[in-house]
């Protein structure tokens, strides 16, 4: 395992581990779903290219880009969909308490 | 290198539990579908590291692809029909 992809895969682990704190602390859904979609995206795209770094080149290199393609396209796309389904039955996004 | 991959596969199953209490805690519907999302995507990542630490990559890939085609177009599946039911909230 050489040194790049070790730097890829622990630069993913920070964007999973900042994504993981947003949604525990954020105060509704409309501000989780950045955590959620964003950050998320950006460690798994990160995670996958030191993995395929790390495995060379050949088929299972290539099956790994196949997930990872499937990952970054779909997984902004439910995040959207969830927020425009939240969006529609009503739900009013957080407002800041003015005293 | 062994234990470097032992270490992130324990920082994955903790996040998964970081979501875990969003998908539980969630108060309307849509947080337990943003945490369903999250888990899908740590859990896809989580079986290919466990590939790459058995030195199995081969057959371990193949049953992350499946994975991703399940959780990820269910949860879209979902995602559209509460678009267009609407749901309940309190």
């Amino acid at each position: 395992m050489n040194m790049l992809s070790i730097i890829f895969i622990v630069a993913g682990l920070f964007f999973m581990i900042v994504a993981a704190i947003g949604v525990i602390r954020l105060p509704d859904v409309f501000s989780r779903s950045h955590a959620a979609s964003l950050a998320d995206s950006l460690g798994a795209f990160l995670m996958l290219v030191g993995i395929a770094l790390h495995e060379g080149l050949g088929i299972n290199m290539l099956k790994i880009l196949v997930v990872l393609a499937l990952l970054y396209i779909l997984n902004p796309v439910i995040a959207h969909a969830t927020i425009r389904a939240a969006l529609r039955s009503g739900l009013k996004p957080w407002q800041k308490e003015t005293s | 290198m062994k234990t470097f991959l032992f270490c992130v596969v324990v920082l994955l199953v903790i996040l998964i539990g970081a979501f875990l209490y969003r998908v539980l805690q969630g108060p309307t519907i849509f947080d337990r579908l943003l945490g369903h999302n999250g888990i899908s995507t740590k859990a896809i990542i989580l079986l290919i590291v466990i590939g790459i630490s058995f030195e199995r990559v081969d057959m371990f890939i193949d049953i992350s692809i499946g994975y991703a085609l399940l959780n990820l177009v269910g949860a879209l599946a979902v995602a559209k029909y509460l678009e267009q039911k609407g749901a309940s909230i309190e």
